[in-house]
């Protein structure tokens, strides 16, 4: 019987293992990307550190690679870094969250497939044209309100960086608090809970995972995010707090640096690329909290 | 079609009376003209076949299908003479004086205790030790308190489907309602959670009117007073339980209760 | 827990007002993400209509802001995006296909997955260091038009496998099946049936993240693409800029002129996105209306 079935030709066999080692290899360049940034990273960064003592790279409190008084102290630029992050956040989260709830809970099929999307275009622009805005609109305007403040601050960017993670915040959570079972809304709204009480007792909870998830990888975004606060939060490395001042986060320095021409093997190129690394921990940590938490929330809810 | 009356030997309040209940889903006619009256402190049962509108009916008597988008409701349904559909009435008290369990155990993904104070909290009750004390007596009455008083704050998501049923029962109870609407309650349970709940009922009925959708005969006939059989939206017989078993007046409840269809 | 006559009342009253009170807060917030977006676009509107013209897009830069155009700009995104196309999009896919339909679900294809995952959120200005020191440097391709499309290819690899993933994933198991059945290899399955369903999905998902790549200034600064360029590219190595850059470039400076030349750059860089949006929205469209036929 077997006899009777056809072999096939040698010739497709071949083919067969060619094509599938030529689809392995164009899985594998996402792996090698992957070792590729770390490598390249580590190397420099390793010979950033035996210039640097990593103590004063951790403690020291100016950053000055480029004057000709060294300080390597990534506080400074950490500082603004986290300054206008926790402004975009404190911006998106809210609006974010209250959207969320709001096209998830309240508005129906059509107002939904409507407003999603055209939140969505907020993501969309490119980041340098939040820049601009950042520096020609909403800085003037701000400078109405608070007398004194520089042309170049954290407040603007950040308040624009929160403007464009909206829809990140939004939509992810929408997603999430969607996908929770309608069972439990009814379960809840037979013991007596009004809609908002549904909401906000039942459907956040069990979507929480997944809003928080949302919420991480927002604050990964702000802290990657380079153009709008290389264009308007100035390029002074200051410890700081005061929104109002100009500040320079860990990207706007690599770009600031990227644009003179610093010749390879120069302390200052080692210095992107150690204040590269620090960047990379940094939003690497979040992306991987945020992912395993969405994988919990799917499992849950799958 | 002629209201559907129960021939009583004994005095009964009427909790629920329907008059004349159409509903639609869209332009789905789900019930068609059903009339009934529903007796106080007593297990009525509504079986009928899959898509006969049981479930369309028990969840109008709560306003629970209000949430349901294209849903429309026409006709009268008093519960102890107020109209529930007074467009004057909000929706939330009907549901603190009627509750419901669903026929998937649906415990929110919070702890034991969490589940069963939700109620109670949304009417703005903070106090500790009166919470403390709703929780054990609603876990009580739902015959649940033994088996959970150790782990109260554990994740309601961890007990058995039959635990998370009774959960919901007591869950329910904890909101102080007049009557207990079970839409299927058992169908996703053993048979030995199922007789535990079952037995609950008989207990139940003593405070509260109950009223009992299931697909399940053997159940209606062992756990309700009055039975009510639909088919196609329509209610066809309405009578005490025994009678509708054993000398049911339609040829189309025999035909279902013998087995012939359904 | 029985409530009654005032205390219920007072209650439900409470409950009404919560619920008002919501809907304003969220309306308010919708209103303003929507307004911002407005605000935006009016503002670049405002400033940058005046200035657009046909000089500006055929003109190089200059030092006087009214003479200055985005010609070599327009070029060095369009050969750039060309490149980026050619290298990404096929790894891409071929990537996709290969954790779709190869991959045993077993640890290499889990860290795969998890890594995508997490190339997808490291910022763009990495991406640059690593197109510096690899193909700048390491590969001795200089600031180049083909090491900038390989970094970009990287920015958006990402992206695009995980588009075409779910393009893929779109496509009705009994075909494949049918394929097995009638005796096709896994490669003729792929080829002749699940790569013509799917192909249309992962168009419209890879030009979403082209889309996106030409909105991307920071990695291509960082890799040292200059600011000022007053020729055409000329091969893959020449030097080149892009409009994105060119933006930037003019933002920084002082006078205020050459924030107008920035605003109508944004409006030819936003006319581009939108352009390609909609030709994937027209993709989307009419698969969609295919399928369902």
């Amino acid at each position: 019987m077997t006899e009777t079935i056809r072999k096939r030709p040698p010739r497709r066999k071949t083919q067969e293992r060619l094509v599938q080692a030529v689809l392995f290899f164009c899985a594998a360049v996402s792996v090698f990307t992957t070792l590729g940034i770390v490598g390249v990273l580590l190397f420099e960064t390793i010979e950033f550190f035996r210039e640097v003592p990593l103590w004063s790279f951790l403690t020291d409190t100016q950053w000055t690679p480029l004057f000709s008084d060294k300080h390597f102290g990534i506080l400074p630029l950490a500082c603004g870094t986290f300054l206008t992050a926790a402004i975009a956040i404190a911006v998106a989260m809210p609006v974010g969250l209250l959207t969320a709830v709001f096209l998830s809970e309240y508005a129906g099929d059509r107002l939904r497939g409507t407003v999603k999307p055209v939140l969505e275009i907020l993501a969309g622009i490119p980041t340098v044209v939040y820049g601009y805005f950042a520096l020609l609109f909403v800085t003037p305007l701000l400078q109405r309100f608070i007398p004194g403040m520089a042309g170049f601050n954290a407040l603007s960017p950040g308040i624009v960086m929160g403007i464009m993670i909206i829809p990140m915040i939004s939509s992810l959570s929408e997603d999430a608090m969607y996908a929770v079972p309608q069972n439990l809304r009814e379960a809840a709204q037979a013991l007596g809970a009004s809609r908002l009480q549904t909401a906000f007792g039942v459907v956040v909870p069990s979507a929480f995972s997944g809003i928080a998830a949302s919420f991480l990888l927002a604050v990964s975004r702000a802290i990657g995010e380079t153009m709008i606060v290389a264009i308007a939060a100035g390029q002074q490395p200051r410890l700081t707090l005061d929104p109002t001042h100009p500040v320079e986060t860990m990207t706007a320095y690599i770009v600031q640096v990227s644009l003179g021409d610093t010749p390879t093997g120069t302390i200052e190129y080692k210095t992107i690329f150690a204040v590269g690394m620090a960047l990379f921990l940094a939003t690497l940590v979040l992306n991987l909290l945020s992912h395993g938490l969405r994988e919990r929330f799917s499992e849950k809810y799958g | 079609m002629t209201p559907a009356t129960v021939e009583t030997q004994e005095e009964l309040t009427q909790a629920f009376a329907i008059q004349g209940l159409n509903s639609w889903y869209g332009s789905f006619h789900a019930l068609k003209g059903v009339s009934m009256t529903i007796p106080e402190k007593r297990v009525t049962a509504i079986i009928g076949p899959s898509g006969c509108g049981k479930s369309t009916l028990i969840r109008c008597l709560n306003r629970i299908n209000d949430l349901i988008p294209g849903f429309r409701v026409e006709g009268q349904i008093a519960f102890k003479g107020q109209n529930l559909y007074d467009p004057a009435l909000d929706p939330i008290q009907v549901r603190l004086q009627i509750g419901m369990v669903f026929q998937k155990p649906n415990p929110f993904p919070k702890s034991i205790y969490d589940n069963v104070a939700f109620g109670p909290r949304l009417c703005g009750e903070k106090d500790r030790s009166k919470l403390d004390a709703i929780v054990e007596e609603s876990l009580r009455k739902a015959a649940l308190w033994g088996e959970v008083k150790e782990k109260l704050k554990q994740s309601a998501l961890a007990l058995s489907g039959g635990q998370q049923q009774r959960l919901c029962i007591a869950r329910t109870l904890a909101v102080g309602p007049e009557v207990l609407l079970l839409d299927e309650p058992c169908s996703a349970l053993d048979p030995i959670a199922t007789a535990k709940i079952e037995e609950l009922l008989m207990d139940l009925k003593k405070s509260y009117t109950v009223v009992l959708v299931t697909h399940n005969m053997q159940q209606a006939a062992r756990a309700s007073d009055y039975t009510g059989f639909m088919l196609l939206g329509e209610l066809v017989e309405f009578a005490l339980t025994a009678k509708i078993f054993t000398n049911p007046t339609n040829s189309r409840t025999e035909a279902y209760i013998t087995g012939r269809f359904g | 827990m029985k409530l009654e006559g005032a205390v219920l009342r007072n209650l439900l009253a409470r409950r009404r007002r919560a619920e008002w009170i919501f809907k304003i807060a969220a309306s308010g917030a919708l209103l303003f993400a929507l307004g911002t977006l407005g605000v935006l676009l009016l503002d670049v509107l405002r400033d940058g209509l005046g200035w657009l013209d046909w000089d500006f897009l055929t003109h190089f830069p200059s030092r006087k802001p009214e003479q200055a155009g985005i010609l070599s700009a327009l070029a060095g995104t369009f050969y750039l995006m060309i490149l980026t196309i050619l290298i990404a999009f096929p790894l891409g896919v071929g990537a996709a296909i290969y954790l779709e339909e190869y991959a045993k679900k077993h640890w290499f294809s889990r860290i795969v997955e998890v890594n995508i995952a997490n190339l997808a959120g490291v910022p763009s200005v990495i991406y640059g260091l690593l197109g510096l020191e690899l193909f700048v440097r390491t590969m001795g391709l200089g600031r180049s038009l083909i090491a900038g499309a390989l970094t970009m290819a990287l920015l958006v690899l990402p992206i695009i496998i995980i588009a075409a993933r779910e393009a893929i994933r779109t496509v009705p198991n009994p075909i494949r099946e049918a394929s097995y059945a009638l005796g096709a290899s896994r490669w003729q399955t792929v080829w002749h049936q699940v790569l013509p369903v799917a192909f249309p999905g992962m168009l419209t998902g890879s030009i979403l993240a082209f889309s996106r790549a030409i909105g991307e200034a920071s990695p291509l600064i960082t890799l040292g693409a200059l600011t000022y360029i007053a020729f055409l590219p000329d091969g893959l190595t020449s030097p080149f800029t892009v409009i994105p850059i060119q933006i930037f470039n003019w933002v920084s400076r002082p006078q205020k002129a050459f924030l107008n030349c920035a605003a109508a750059a944004i409006l030819v860089m936003l006319a581009i996105l939108l352009a390609m949006n909609a030709v994937a929205v027209f993709l989307r469209h009419r698969t969609q209306r295919r399928m369902t036929l």
